[in-house]
């Protein structure tokens, strides 16, 4: 009521219809109070303004210039940070591994969460609780512990894995995971797909269970069995959970940093960088600054896109539900 | 006839239905192994004397050897584990209390270009951190809060409002209007409504938001490991990799430290699961 009444004022105000009393003298204090009420909005659009946009756009006007610690003022060059990207097959190799990260991802994250998520809600009644606590507990352990945990685990000599194949009688299969360049990579992988399914199946699980008993009562009538209500049932009612989980999980590919720090730092030669390593690698240690912003543009770039999509899929799911 | 006719569709079904329940449950079975052997290794491992791990990496601990604790919280473990509480604590209230401010705004008030307000805030959840780092690192530096606990306080608020502030507003804007009216009309300013009135009634979406802030803040990495440099400053995710690397023979020690730095959220997450559950519900949208 007392907004409409203060739009009101305002308008009567701009359109220079200010003889009508009650309206007139009460709006120019309502109109201050609008203001005032900014306030409570500031805080928060001052430290987003200061700590996220500015860095943004910064980075975006240095990707064109190049600096380092010997030669302090920014010299303008152009496309040049860009080309150096195009022809610096690390670059690549980084691009390819934070692929490779997606793929395998929506693969454990994605396809696997659901159809585990789906078995343990179908068909497991007294302890499905307990199972789906036990499966979330490395998600709540950071990465800096799973990846330490998983380099140990790696480990040629000492490690679980390797010891665990020498009791299958696959001891010719052992070998040093992290530590050559051929596995480095899917090593790191693998553990991220141990730290994070637990996670994305706790979603999957909160979305079934949001599913109404009645359509899986009406298929057992029909005599449809429980995998058949999984393939025609759950899967196509938990579809936008999934296309919330696809963008979420793809997204946090080409963010990936940590891990890849804890277990490689990218080694060994380079073979297990992923874009986030290489552009630290490439401003903090090699000290190419403009580079460094160069890479870090192409990855706002490939998230944004990717973000803008989430957040349409997220609008959207509101309206559904 | 009838009642025949469904015995022995139960009993074919029956047969081929237990096997599919055995070989389900030994999936469901084999995963959680998989989680569980690897945490159960770190804790075994964690309470061996070094000579012991090397020689017997599988075996069990003989005696427990505790002092592996004692030894990591005072090579810096318990430092570590001081700093990442205080940067968790206070990053959760200044970003709870200025998103609940902001959504407060966005649906109470009538704010002068409250939908660009909302589009700015919100559009901040889109920019991944790695984006900012170079550029952060000299405000950090022309701000005096390179190396701080205070600078990593602030960027882990200023990264988290977007979201925090997104969860909180959608659940403030299907609050009751009524509510908001009477306690006008008994003369409450509008502070004493956020306070009183707005702040209470969301109380189940401002606990999902310190849940998910309190995972984030105690894990973050990345600003960790890039914004601060001297051992008396990290938190433990940076410190206990730090930690690894310059420990690197003494497996059994880096294990305890592992372990310490694990265990609060894991205890957190089994007391508060039904929260937890909830909270991560509503966050997938991060």
């Amino acid at each position: 009521m007392s907004n409409v009444d203060a739009a009101e004022g305002t308008a009567a105000q701009l359109s220079g219809r200010a003889g009508r009393g009650p309206v007139a003298r009460r709006s120019p204090h309502r109109a201050i109070r609008g203001w005032r009420a900014f306030i409570w909005v500031i805080p928060g659009l001052l430290l987003i303004a200061v700590f996220v946009y500015y860095p943004l756009l910064k980075n975006i006007y240095l990707s064109f210039f190049q600096w380092s610690v010997f030669q302090p003022t920014p010299k303008f060059v152009g496309g040049v940070n860009y080309a150096q990207a195009a022809a610096d097959p690390i670059f690549w190799r980084s691009l390819f591994n934070n692929v490779a990260y997606a793929v395998v991802s929506l693969v454990f994250q994605v396809v696997g969460a659901l159809a585990l998520a789906a078995l343990v809600e179908t068909y497991v009644r007294r302890y499905g609780g307990i199972l789906r606590a036990i499966y979330f507990i490395p998600s709540a352990i950071s990465l800096t512990v799973a990846g330490l945990l998983f380099y140990f685990i790696y480990q040629p000599q000492t490690g679980l894995l390797n010891e665990f194949l020498r009791i299958l009688g696959l001891g010719q299969f052992a070998q040093a995971w992290v530590g050559q360049e051929s596995t480095a990579i899917w090593g790191i992988i693998v553990m991220s797909q141990w730290q994070s399914f637990g996670y994305t199946t706790l979603l999957y699980s909160v979305a079934i269970q949001r599913i109404p008993r009645e359509l899986y009562d009406a298929a057992d009538i029909d005599g449809v069995g429980p995998l058949g209500r999984i393939w025609h049932i759950t899967t196509p009612l938990v579809r936008e959970m999934s296309t919330l989980l696809i963008i979420v999980t793809v997204t946090g590919a080409f963010q990936v940093f940590n891990e890849v720090m804890v277990m490689t730092a990218g080694g060994p030669n380079n073979s297990s960088q992923v874009l986030g390593t290489w552009l630290y690698h490439a401003g903090f240690i090699n000290n190419e600054f403009g580079y460094a912003a160069a890479i870090a543009t192409v990855v706002f770039l490939i998230t944004t896109l990717l973000a803008v999509g989430q957040l349409w899929v997220s609008r959207r799911r509101r309206v559904e539900w | 006839m009838v009642a025949a006719h469904t015995n022995q569709a139960v009993s074919k079904g029956g047969f081929a239905a237990i096997l599919a329940r055995l070989l389900i449950w030994g999936i469901l079975l084999v995963v959680a192994l998989l989680v569980i052997i690897p945490l159960l290794w770190m804790l075994m491992s964690s309470l061996k004397v070094n000579q012991q791990f090397l020689s017997d990496p599988f075996g069990l601990p003989g005696t427990l050897f505790w002092q592996n604790y004692v030894d990591a919280w005072n090579l810096g473990v318990g430092r570590y584990m001081v700093n990442s509480v205080i940067v968790t604590l206070v990053s959760i209230i200044a970003t709870t209390l200025i998103s609940a401010w902001a959504a407060f705004g966005l649906t109470k008030l009538k704010i002068p270009f409250s939908r660009t307000v909302l589009f700015l805030i919100v559009g901040g959840m889109m920019l991944a951190p790695t984006v900012a780092l170079i550029p952060l690192l000299g405000l950090l530096q022309s701000l005096g809060i390179y190396d701080s606990l205070l600078g990593l306080i602030i960027l882990y608020t200023a990264f988290r409002i977007p979201f925090t502030t997104f969860l909180i507003r959608s659940y403030m804007v299907d609050l009751p209007g009524e509510v908001d009216e009477a306690t006008l009309l008994d003369g409450c300013s509008r502070a004493q409504q956020f306070w009183r009135v707005t702040l209470p009634m969301s109380m189940p979406i401002i606990v999902s938001a310190v849940i998910l802030q309190c995972l984030f803040a105690w894990n973050e990495y990345l600003f960790a490991f890039i914004f601060v440099s001297s051992t008396d400053t990290m938190t433990l995710p940076v410190g206990l990799a730090n930690l690894a690397s310059k420990l690197s023979t003494n497996y059994p020690m880096i294990f305890a430290g592992m372990t310490v730095a694990s265990t609060p959220m894991i205890v957190f997450f089994f007391a508060a699961q039904r929260f937890f559950v909830r909270g991560l519900a509503e966050g997938v949208g991060k």
